[in-house]
């Protein structure tokens, strides 16, 4: 007999391969044709339409969506890929409840938005399933820019550069490109090695070569490797996590256990606690209990230090971790362990928020727990060196220019990131086109 | 990369793409916007004679609507411009310089004698315009006035106006054309005799949308009383690709340039009316309903299917559906089809069903599991189950290769083609041996 869900501890193969395989399937799987036609019809083609203004790439939503009605998805997926390169992923990953889908008109219509994020994906899977990529690049200026980190916002910066003629060198500390497009985004939102190969497709423009197991400490490490750069783009993420003061090995950082969980050929080989405590309350948060359910933990509770209407997660977001069963707790913090072995508690004291302080009050929780995830944020692991910091984070414009002359950074690792894949797109976009604007002087 | 370059009548615009007289193209403001938008050229909202005409106060459109309210129909009581000559003039000057590379043509309509059109033209040639469009198409107000239409409804006044025209300018001359006629083909004739260097059409057709249940008025509705307007938008497109079809397979109008408009929303629309004949197209309801930027979707989609096709210029396919219009009476009879259903696509509403057994040929039946299949013993092949079937390409029409047996007629399918003018039943058919 195998292990199941009730077995006690920290196992592996908890469920069959079929289980594994169904419940790790796509959340939300592409169009038919006819749904796609039947949708894009819905589409007002609004002016000024308060969906572009929603998208943080700006994508001409309403021009696509005709296109789409009108039977040419793949003009349709150049003109989203003309705002955004990483369209592909976007529409698996945007939590478009609170972007373009919740400005949509229908939303105030009828409470029913335009599907903008699943008519994204039926363009752009046409034309990417085709393996036609639809740029070519501009003359060869000769300029070479170093860019740090392959994240979609160093992706995202090095496509338009190379489109724009110049020469990109990308060093990138992981063995494979992609950030956390390839680590981190649900597994249900990207199936099918997705990742790699938009990757792929996107490096077809050319002109962007790549170091990859190259961890570029700060600029004076970047300094050493490469001397004759023209300008220089960090996109380096935050690749450290801020982590809890209680020593127990049952403590693990909730980002490690998604990126395991991504590069795994096999789900059966990744243990999972019988009673899995998740702290935080984001995006993270709510991944890592999900997919802990989904591995076929009996128990997740995600642990929340404030109300349940602070958690950065989306409320569609929340409603997903509930349907799958997580339980939420919330007004708690973690304050120790006790019992061993498989007899072990989590302590959690209650909470009050008072004048928006969290002050704890006279009362406990124990919860029995073999996992414990931490999700209580990441922060800067690059270096920052001489750029100037705010909260952590490099500090940039809207042009993505940092307190340096000639180095840009986008992405989560700035100031103006949103912990969006879209925004980091977006952002390493726009300094692109500065630094192009920049070289062209 | 193909290209979407067009001359038209000797007027060249950077696309095929133009606005047709009408609102969206009355004034310099709209004009430069639809210019910026990428449109590639311009016809000109009517100019008359001063004083200007003026319009109803009230409201001049009246509208049908498909499924969720997307506007299927619009129609007009709307006249010709209600601004001075000079102004538009001036405009027009105005912005033919600021765009040399559209296509700028000047609408017009003036009384019915010669020195009135002597009067504009000058006016006009004045402004470095490419084009003039006469228009003989107005079906409201303007016809009740001796213009519009009711030049256009009579084919010797057709060519003497023309002529007058093709007289007095150099400039080239498109005539544009009403629908409201029984025989497109005669106005177009006269057109041609008259000297003209291009006919457009359709103009609207005469219509009234709709009657006010409470109020017992047509709409829309002036104080009570309407009157008939003029239909555009996607319902009148069928009108205007037949109307273009007759010209252009017409042997005495076959070279003459036409300019296709009615009904025009998508690139695919544009690109029938120009593999029907036209030379270029004109589109006045789509840009009214969703502004001027669909004009991208027009020129992406054409390009693409262009890219697809291996068509490197707008010319390499103009006409080529002309030859494939035909008479009945040469149709090929010995085509069989039967409608097939395809299971996987099907959703079970039963439409097809309904349709087939009270209006057609009782040539579908309903298994158990509410499955539906043709019954090829009674199937005609009429298409209407494919027409009402709201899932494209759930039913298909299959081709009965030669040597197949037909299971309604219990007659093999031929390979030779046999057409009425050959066919047994027909008493005056001409036997070949
Ligand atoms: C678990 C999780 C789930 C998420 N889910 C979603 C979602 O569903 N939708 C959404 O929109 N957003 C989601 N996000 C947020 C989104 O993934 C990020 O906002 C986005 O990836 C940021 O892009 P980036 O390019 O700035 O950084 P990253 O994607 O983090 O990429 C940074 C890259 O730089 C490399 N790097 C770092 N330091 C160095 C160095 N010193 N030298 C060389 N290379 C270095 C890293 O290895 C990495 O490849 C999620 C985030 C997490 C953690
Ligand atoms: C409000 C309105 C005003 C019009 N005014 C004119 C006009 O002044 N002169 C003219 O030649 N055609 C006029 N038309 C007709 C259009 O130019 C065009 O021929 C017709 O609308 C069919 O094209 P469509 O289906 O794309 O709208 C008008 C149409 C509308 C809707
Ligand atoms: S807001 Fe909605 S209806 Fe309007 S253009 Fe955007 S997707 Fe279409
Ligand atoms: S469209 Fe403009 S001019 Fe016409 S009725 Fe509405 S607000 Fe008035
Ligand atoms: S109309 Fe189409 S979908 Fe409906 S039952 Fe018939 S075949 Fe099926």
């Amino acid at each position: 007999m195998g292990n199941s869900v009730y077995s006690p501890g920290t196992l592996p193969a908890r469920l069959t391969p079929h289980e594994y395989e169904v419940n790790f399937s796509d959340i939300n799987p592409g169009l038919s044709l006819h749904e796609a036609m039947v949708e894009a019809d819905r589409c007002y083609f609004c002016y000024d339409a308060p969906c572009v203004t929603a998208c943080p790439t700006g994508i001409d939503i309403p021009l696509f969506i005709r296109q789409i009605s009108t039977g040419t998805p793949r003009a349709a997926a150049k003109t989203i890929f003309d705002s955004n390169i990483l369209g592909g992923m976007c529409a698996r990953s945007c939590p478009t409840e609170n972007l373009c889908e919740g400005a949509c008109v229908r939303e105030v219509a009828e409470s029913e938005p335009v599907e903008i994020g699943r008519l994204q994906r039926f363009a752009t899977d046409t034309l990417m399933d085709e393996n036609i990529h639809p740029y070519k690049r501009a003359h060869e200026t000769g300029k070479i820019i170093a860019v740090i980190g392959s994240g979609p916002a160093g992706l995202a910066c090095s496509h338009r550069l190379a489109m724009h003629g110049h020469n990109v060198e990308i060093f990138e500390e992981k063995p494979f490109l992609g950030g956390l497009n390839q680590t981190g985004i649900a597994t249900y939102k990207t199936v099918n090695d997705f990742a790699q190969q938009e990757v792929e497709w996107l490096l077809k423009i050319g002109g962007i070569k790549f170091q990859l197991n190259k961890t570029v400490k700060d600029l004076e490490d970047l300094h050493k490797l490469t001397q004759d750069y023209d300008a220089v783009f960090v996109g380096a993420g935050l690749g450290d996590v801020n982590r809890l003061n209680i020593g127990s090995d049952k403590f693990q950082e909730a980002v490690t256990f998604i990126e395991e969980l991504r590069l795994a050929s096999d789900y059966g080989n990744i243990p999972i606690g019988r009673n899995v405590v998740v702290i935080g309350g984001g995006m993270t948060a709510i991944d890592a209990g999900v997919q802990s359910k989904l591995l076929g933990s009996e128990n997740v509770t995600i642990a929340y230090r404030r109300s349940r209407s602070e958690m950065g997660a989306s409320e569609h977001e929340i409603n997903l971790a509930l349907k799958n069963g997580v339980k939420l707790l919330t007004n708690a913090v973690p304050l120790g362990m006790s019992g061993d072995g498989t007899d072990e508690k989590l302590i959690l004291g209650r909470t009050e928020i008072i004048g928006g302080k969290i002050q704890q009050i006279e009362d406990t929780i124990e919860l029995p727990v073999d996992q414990v995830f931490m999700a209580i944020g990441q922060k800067l692991e690059f270096g920052p060196g001489s750029l100037a910091i705010d909260a952590g984070k490099i500090v940039v414009d809207s042009h993505g220019r940092t307190s340096v002359p000639g180095i840009w950074a986008g992405g989560d690792c700035t100031n103006l990131g949103e912990d969006l894949t879209v925004t980091a797109v977006a952002q390493g976009r726009d300094a692109a086109e500065d630094i192009h604007r920049h070289l062209s002087k | 990369m193909p290209s979407l370059n067009s001359t038209f009548a000797g007027i060249k615009s950077p696309n095929p793409f133009w606005l047709a007289s009408a609102p969206p193209t009355d004034k310099e403001y709209n004009v430069s916007r639809a210019f910026e938008a990428g449109w590639g050229g311009v016809v000109w909202k009517t100019l008359g004679l001063d004083p200007h005409i003026v319009n109803v106060n009230g409201p001049r459109y009246g509208a049908v609507w498909g499924p969720d309210r997307s506007l299927m129909g619009l129609n007009n009581i709307e006249l010709i411009t209600d601004r001075p000559l000079g102004v538009n003039l001036k405009e027009i000057k105005s912005v033919k310089r600021n765009y040399p590379d559209r296509a700028v043509v000047v609408s017009l309509m003036v009384p019915c004698d010669e020195a009135s059109w002597q009067g504009i033209l000058p006016q006009v040639e004045e402004t470095n315009a490419d084009g003039v469009e006469l228009n003989f198409g107005c079906p409201h107000g303007m016809s009740e006035r001796g213009m519009g239409s009711a030049v256009g409804q009579v084919p010797d006044y057709i060519e003497m106006v023309t002529r007058w025209v093709k007289s007095n300018t150099r400039m080239p001359v498109i005539v544009k054309l009403t629908p409201n006629i029984t025989d497109i083909r005669y106005p177009a004739r006269a057109a041609k005799k008259g000297g003209a260097d291009a006919v457009s059409l359709i103009n609207t057709v005469s219509s009234i949308t709709s009657v006010n249940l409470d109020t017992f008025s047509p709409e829309p509705s002036i104080d009570g009383k309407g009157t008939h307007g003029g239909y555009c938008g996607p319902a009148v497109k069928p009108i205007a690709l037949n109307m273009v079809a007759e010209i252009a397979r017409d042997a005495e109008t076959s070279d003459l340039p036409i300019s296709g408009i009615g009904g025009i929303s998508t690139w695919r629309d544009a690109t029938e009316f120009l593999l029907l004949g036209a030379g270029n197209v004109q589109v006045c309801t789509a840009a009214m309903a969703y502004g001027f930027r669909i004009v991208s979707e027009l020129q992406s989609g054409l390009l693409e299917w262009m890219n697809d096709k291996r068509f490197e210029s707008v010319t390499d396919y103009r006409g080529l559906a002309v030859s494939n219009v035909t008479d009945w009476q040469n149709l090929n009879l010995n085509f069989v089809t039967k409608a097939r259903i395809d299971q996987d696509l099907c959703i079970k509403c039963g439409r097809c069903f309904a349709v087939c057994e009270d209006t057609s040929h009782q040539a579908i039946v309903i298994n158990s599991g509410r499955t539906f299949e043709v019954i090829d013993e009674e199937c005609v092949a009429c298409n209407l189950c494919v027409n009402v079937c709201p899932v494209e390409g759930c039913i298909t029409m299959e081709q009965l290769k030669p040597g197949m047996v037909d299971k309604r007629t219990g007659q093999t399918v031929d390979e030779n083609p046999l057409n009425w003018t050959q066919h047994p039943n027909n008493v005056l058919a001409c036997t070949t041996d």
